[in-house]
């Protein structure tokens, strides 16, 4: 079978949770003999072994200006004309021309491809997906990663990224969701009959880890003072809730000493989220390392007593599983897909600080806790794998 | 019983821990559920049956914490049971006041648990247990002795494959190096006919009537003295709801079973009266009646529940000195074994009986709450000892006086 897939970004290239979806996804389909074309926006030096690769700019059947784009997954129409502000050179592209152009250069991909199944990952796109239906008269599955209210929170939903994202649930034939919570979602603020959804949880890949990890300076020496060591990992956006991990760092506080908390992952909030920590007094137990990927990424993992994701909204989640899989116990918000795979962690609502502060107290203070947690949910996030999310699909893919 | 919801933030502030719980924490909402859908009901089929067969017998385990509950939450179910009682063809049975594993732990304590309960028991019943179960079937050689030693004529086990071999749990054991305690064992295929599989429909012998089981048990006649059926009274009504004519079953049961002459009702104290034993058997290390394992695990598997068990009894010491009978209370209370049931990571993820169980999101919210507990204990402890050390130098004084 021939799946040709449109997304957004492919590691190393990724700027989150998105792109990795898409390499777990795309490996394990190639490893149960599926033939994928995986379409990119813009040419990144990147080759792949499991599937071919394809550049929608560099597209030879239209001539096509190139465009640097600013894009990623996560930004709002909003923020992206914010961004482009600041960047010199840039052209007038609007976030719709952008998201129109890949749609076009999909039509002439679909057609000098030969292909059986469509799939198109998040709203970015879903109109190429739509395009290249439109042309090859192919079934379409659309693969819902997050939706526009996980990214704005209690915000103004955007009502071009929702118009599309409605327009790619409409046309599709078959809809991807990575959670129920996500899919719940699209049933009540989409619409979209719950039948038409089929929950294809994300998951992760043993091969990706590596056994022995170094620990990081900073980290290796406040442990050896026996200090512990609690972790956020994630875009510091309004989504992933970085205020309720300041909360929660300061009640923590209040009842243990000995406690550093630790911050990898950059964004917009993150500004605020330094400011929020100097105003509660806690500047100096906190450590903000930017944003961090591959191996150094897993010794932060490995060396945190304990792993806090406190999302608002969380379609999926993969971080919880890569923290678990390098022995961090998790501690996660409840408003997230992930917990409903990994049941050997601590859950709680993220508005309850109380909550989640009396959870990470209890890990910081039993080792007997600790050491259960982390046997358990490690045992239990390597049987949490891609290759069942292809299963899934696949199964999917043969309705069509 | 359950601890409620325990936070970090309410040691020193909230000594409920057992009051006011949300959900299935509630321990009251939970008695009065299980007595309206399972006591209430039972209790009545029962007595009608004892009124109707006057050869039927029944026994009882009822835990002190069990029948606190039921002092201070639904009395009229006690009533009930007191009403069970007084018909004289209902034995009930000894066992540690609060289900607890003390006898892995504390000797002493475990005595003291055993007899606090023989008290409670002649006092609310007007009768003295003779026949020792202790809490989930927990057995081994050195419970045995115990017992015997406590004064016991016989002590029941579960008959686990792995320690009956070829032999046959429906014959009177004697357990090594004792006079004259009897050994009983829970014929655990025919109990769980009835407590695990009665209601499911994918089960070949479904759907299990009353004739059916009672030819199985006169299948056994002449191959066997005794078939010991033994499960939780929860069977009826709550684990196996009412639609699965459960207790239909009931009601029809004893009349099928005396339809063959060769069969009979006993209590445990009678068989152990009435039989002499077939031989010795003998029982290294302990074992239960849970899960397929039939050992310690659902109570002892992973360092939380070690961790636990071993926190909560090294208090015993402090608990006993403070003299204070609330604080002991608790404690006591913190001893029975569900608490580290529910900390039971085994088969956790799977769904299976340890969930349905639980009243806990997972086995790590146990183990928070309980610890919480512990630390406000803890507190109360020193706070009790410095209530003493204060009054103490005063006597003195006005002694010297």
């Amino acid at each position: 079978m021939k799946v040709l897939m449109f997304g957004w970004e492919f590691p190393p290239y990724n700027s989150g949770g998105l792109g990795v979806a898409c390499l777990g996804l795309t490996r394990a389909l190639s490893e149960l003999g599926l033939d994928i074309t995986f379409v990119l926006p813009k040419r990144v030096p990147i080759e792949s072994s499991h599937c071919k690769l394809c550049f929608a700019d560099s597209y030879g059947a239209i001539s096509l200006r190139k465009v640097d784009t600013c894009l990623t997954p996560y930004i709002t129409s909003d923020q992206y004309g914010k961004m482009k502000g600041r960047v010199p050179g840039m052209y007038g592209e609007t976030l719709f021309d952008e998201v129109l152009r890949y749609s076009l250069l999909a039509r002439d991909i679909a057609r000098d491809t030969d292909f059986d199944i469509i799939h198109a990952h998040d709203w970015l796109s879903f109109l190429a997906g739509v395009e290249a239906k439109k042309v090859s008269g192919k079934p379409l599955v659309v693969h819902v990663h997050a939706t526009e209210f996980d990214r704005v929170g209690n915000g103004p939903v955007n009502q071009f990224v929702y118009d599309i994202e409605r327009e790619g649930l409409g046309e599709a034939d078959k809809i991807i969701a990575v959670s129920h919570f996500t899919k719940n979602i699209l049933v009540e603020k989409y619409g979209v009959p719950a039948e038409k959804i089929e929950v294809v949880h994300n998951g992760i890949d043993e091969r990706d880890f590596v056994a022995e990890t170094s620990v990081p300076e900073f980290v290796s020496r406040l442990k050896k003072t026996g200090k512990k060591i609690v972790l956020f990992v994630g875009r510091i956006t309004l989504q992933k809730g970085p205020d309720y991990f300041v909360k929660v760092a300061k009640k923590v506080t209040e009842y243990l000493k000995d406690v550093y908390f630790v911050v990898s992952g950059s964004g917009d909030m993150e500004g605020r989220m330094i400011e929020d920590v100097a105003r509660a007094g806690l500047s100096e137990k906190f450590v903000f390392t930017g944003f961090l990927r591959g191996s150094e990424l897993d010794s932060i993992y490995h060396s945190a007593d304990l792993y806090i994701m406190p999302s608002v909204s969380e379609p999926f989640g993969i971080a919880p599983l890569e923290a678990v899989m390098q022995g961090a116990p998790a501690l996660i918000s409840r408003q997230s897909g992930v917990s409903e795979v990994l049941t050997h962690s601590l859950k709680a609502d993220f508005w309850d600080i109380d909550d989640m502060a009396n959870k990470a107290i209890a890990v910081l203070e039993h080792p007997a806790l600790q050491k259960t947690l982390s046997k358990h949910s490690r045992k239990q996030a390597k049987d949490i794998s891609w290759n069942e999310a292809a299963q899934k699909c696949i199964l999917l893919y043969n309705e069509l | 019983m359950r601890i409620k919801r325990y936070r970090v933030f309410d040691i020193g502030h909230d000594r409920n821990y057992f009051v006011g719980g949300e959900g299935k924490t509630n321990n009251e909402m939970i008695l009065n559920k299980v007595a309206e859908k399972c006591y209430i009901p039972a209790n009545k089929v029962i007595l009608n049956l004892l009124k109707k067969h006057p050869e039927f017998r029944v026994s009882y385990s009822l835990s002190g914490v069990f029948l606190d509950q039921l002092r201070e939450y639904a009395p009229h179910v006690l009533k009930s049971f007191q009403d069970l009682v007084a018909t004289g063809q209902v034995e009930l049975l000894s066992e540690t006041y609060y289900h607890s594993l003390s006898f892995l732990y504390s000797k002493e304590e475990f005595r003291t648990q055993v007899r606090a309960h023989q008290k409670l028991i002649e006092e609310l019943f007007g009768v003295t247990p003779t026949v020792f179960r202790n809490t989930e079937l927990i057995y081994n050689n050195d419970i045995a002795r115990e017992a015997e030693h406590l004064g016991f004529s016989a002590i029941l086990a579960e008959g686990a494959d792995h320690i009956l071999g070829w032999r046959s749990p429906n014959f009177v054991y004697s357990p090594p190096e004792t006079k004259h305690i009897r050994l009983l064992l829970k014929n655990y295929r025919l109990s769980d006919d009835i407590a695990f599989r009665f209601g499911s429909r994918d089960w070949k012998d479904y759907p299990l009537t009353s004739e059916k089981f009672a030819n199985w048990i006169s299948s056994h006649n002449g191959s066997g003295q005794t078939i010991n059926l033994f499960m939780d009274y929860e069977t009826f009504g709550e684990h196996q709801w009412e639609d699965t004519g459960i207790f239909h079953f009931l009601e029809a049961l004893p009349a099928e079973v005396l339809k063959n002459r060769d069969n009979n009702f006993l209590t445990p104290s009678e068989v152990a009266e009435r039989y002499s034993p077939v031989g010795e058997l003998d029982v290294e290390h302990f074992m239960s009646w849970a899960d397929i394992e039939r050992d310690l695990s659902a109570w002892r598997s992973n360092d939380m529940q070690n961790e636990a068990l071993r926190a909560v009894y090294d208090l015993e010491r402090a608990v006993l000195a403070s003299g204070n009978e609330e604080i002991a209370k608790d404690w006591r209370r913190l001893l029975t074994s569900d608490h580290f049931y529910y900390m039971c990571t085994k088969w956790f993820a799977d769904g299976d009986v340890h969930k349905y169980f639980n009243p806990y999101e997972t086995p790590y919210d146990a183990f928070i709450s309980f610890m919480n507990v512990l630390k406000d204990m803890k507190l109360r402890l020193e706070d009790s000892e410095r209530g003493q050390a204060h009054t103490v130098p005063i006597k003195k004084v006005y002694s010297v006086i």
